[in-house]
């Protein structure tokens, strides 16, 4: 590749850099997958508390509803790349470190429970309430309605929702060098965008593409598979 | 006599106004009824009248505001969640909407009152092939709910509602949802279930003709209270409260209004009398005869003849001509045999 390159006059550095980007693709595989295990639990629990709890819910509860509103509300929108540097004090206690992968990946996990939980809320609302009513009418208990009734009612949008919200989460993963986590957003930074190697830069891009694509085609036919049952 | 097996004695529900200090919704407002067990009870009443809610009440998916409800002798306004749970095992429920799982197979949708109510896989096996059976759906046992038509969703419906052998049946608008065909496969499937399985049923709807083709008897709702109730038959019969006679007017048109009544009189000469004719007491032929042994001549101008719950009744307006003391006469004798009045 770099010789190909150099023939047409190009100066790059990829050929010597490739242990350096399989690393970095390695800590984006890392980070991501863990990040949409994690705050795909995380996120699923806490949509599932704003809606349970919301006004007129299975479990309505206006105290519990106003503040877990408040602090998703709260923490949703902080920049991604702000909210990584400001959630370093709480990763030391966490994952023990303030930087690297693990405090990176940590970041990621928080802001994707929040970013989930209102994509798991929105699809949970569109399950039909006469469902639920029916559910009642047979007796079943409110923990059967919610795993039993609501979850798999949702189901197909919601894994269209967790593929969006795995996108978003590839994106955070871009700017984990920001507490030095590594990752291929940082790679391409370091040694594209810096070094003016722009072949670098865009092999570091399209890794990134292709990872995005791969996801979204799954999550489309996972949909596609759950819808049609 | 038995107990009833729903009993409503002075049951209210308010509903909070929508924005903090309006007024507290008052959708059922004093409501006494019973349902004997084994009968088809019918509510009807105009959209908002306070039908659902008061269904609602029956199995407590709504806590009422103050009176009581006995189902089946427990009291169900106390019941704690545990005993609510257990009562609506023993309730079945069908819906407008029919409200089945589109995630799940028919299948998929009669197993899970089964196993809310814990059967065994193989006790699951055996009875949703018997409900399958019974409303005549054993070809759809693995179809997705999406590609039902609206009659077949809701015999998926009423069957899962039978599932767990439930004593009591609510109907909220049944068949609202369906087209007339369909309505009526779904109302004789109802009335199988009362038949067969003798099995209660309280139905919900806004049409008299769904009450008129199943219901043993009837509550008129206005504004959250029953304005009439009786047998069917009566209610079709003598309706006494006006949105009664409104509803009984959609199926029934044997009254003329002023307007017919007018361009009656104009092409009909004679004394105008309407005959009621009322079940088994019904001697059409011998009112006839009566007529014609008097020399009273008559036509019939408007009317008809009814089949509410196999009992024929119905209004008929003749004009009567002849001599006026033979006419008086001739209705003397008549008011024996049926009950006449003077259309005005
Ligand atoms: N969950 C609810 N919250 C507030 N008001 C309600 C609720 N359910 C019904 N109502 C009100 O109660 C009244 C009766 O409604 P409903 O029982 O649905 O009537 P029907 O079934 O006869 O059409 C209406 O004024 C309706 O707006
Ligand atoms: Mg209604």
């Amino acid at each position: 590749m770099t010789g190909l390159a150099t023939a047409f006059g190009i100066d790059t550095r990829l050929g010597d850099l490739q242990p350096e980007f399989w690393q970095a693709a390695g800590e984006t595989l890392l980070m991501a997958t863990t990040a949409l295990v994690l705050g795909g639990l995380l996120g699923l629990a806490l949509g599932l508390g704003l809606y349970l709890t919301r006004k007129g819910g299975l479990y309505a509860h206006r105290p519990a509803y106003v503040v877990l509103n408040v602090v998703v509300n709260f923490f949703r929108p902080i920049p991604f790349v702000i909210f990584v540097a400001a959630l370093q004090p709480l990763a030391r206690v966490v994952v023990g470190t303030g930087i690297g992968t693990p405090a990176a990946t940590f970041a990621i996990v928080v802001a994707a429970t929040f970013g989930i939980s209102r994509i798991v809320e929105q699809n949970l609302v569109t399950v039909s309430p006469g469902v639920i009513e029916a559910a009642r009418a047979m007796g079943a208990s409110r923990s059967r309605i919610t795993f039993g009734v609501l979850v798999p009612e949702a189901l197909g949008p919601l894994v269209l929702g967790y593929t969006f919200a795995f996108v978003a989460i590839v994106d955070m993963t871009a700017i984990a060098g920001v507490v030095a986590g590594g990752g291929l957003g940082s790679f391409a930074q370091r040694f594209g965008f810096r070094q003016f190697d722009d072949v670098v830069m865009w092999a570091s891009i399209l890794a990134l593409v292709a990872f995005v694509m791969v996801i979204q085609l799954g999550g489309n036919l996972l949909a596609r598979k759950v819808l049609r049952r | 006599m038995t107990a009833p097996l729903v009993e409503l004695r002075g049951v209210v529900k308010e509903f909070p106004g929508a924005r903090r200090g309006d007024p507290a919704n008052r959708a059922v407002d004093g409501v006494d009824l019973s349902v004997e067990p084994g009968e088809i009870f019918a509510i009807i009443g105009y959209s908002g009248a306070g039908k659902s809610t008061l269904v609602r009440l029956v199995n407590a998916l709504e806590p009422v505001t103050s009176g009581s409800v006995v189902v089946d002798g427990v009291e169900v306004t106390t019941l704690p969640e545990k005993g609510l749970r257990e009562l609506r095992l023993g309730i079945g429920m069908v819906f407008q909407q029919f409200n089945l799982m589109e995630s799940r197979t028919v299948w998929g949708n009669l197993a899970f009152p089964l196993s809310v109510a814990g059967r065994s896989r193989a006790e699951q096996q055996r009875r949703i092939s018997e409900l399958l059976h019974f409303v005549g759906l054993a070809d759809k046992a693995h179809a997705r709910v999406g590609e039902l038509s609206g009659g077949q969703k809701q015999r998926v419906g009423i069957a899962r509602a039978l599932a767990t052998e439930p004593r009591l049946l609510l109907a909220d608008e049944a068949t609202s949802a369906l087209d007339p065909d369909t309505t009526r496969d779904v109302l004789d499937l109802l009335a199988r279930v009362n038949r067969e399985l003798g099995i209660t049923i309280l139905l919900i709807t806004h049409e008299m003709d769904v009450v008129r083709r199943i219901a043993h008897r009837v509550a008129v709702m206005e504004d959250g209270r029953v304005v009439e109730q009786g047998p069917t038959v009566d209610l079709f019969a003598d309706p006494r409260h006006p949105v009664t006679r409104r509803f009984v007017g959609t199926v029934v048109d044997d009254l003329p209004d002023a307007d017919t009544l007018a361009a009656l009189r104009a092409r009909h000469p004679g004394r105008f009398v309407r005959l009621a004719l009322r079940g088994h007491e019904v001697r059409q032929s011998e009112v006839f005869a009566t007529l014609l042994r008097h020399d009273v001549a008559f036509e019939l101008v408007y009317g008809g003849i009814e089949e509410v719950q196999g009992t024929t009744f119905g209004n008929l307006t003749l004009a009567l001509t002849g001599d006026a003391a033979a006419i008086d006469r001739a209705l003397a004798e008549v008011g024996a045999l049926v009950t006449w009045t003077e259309v005005a």
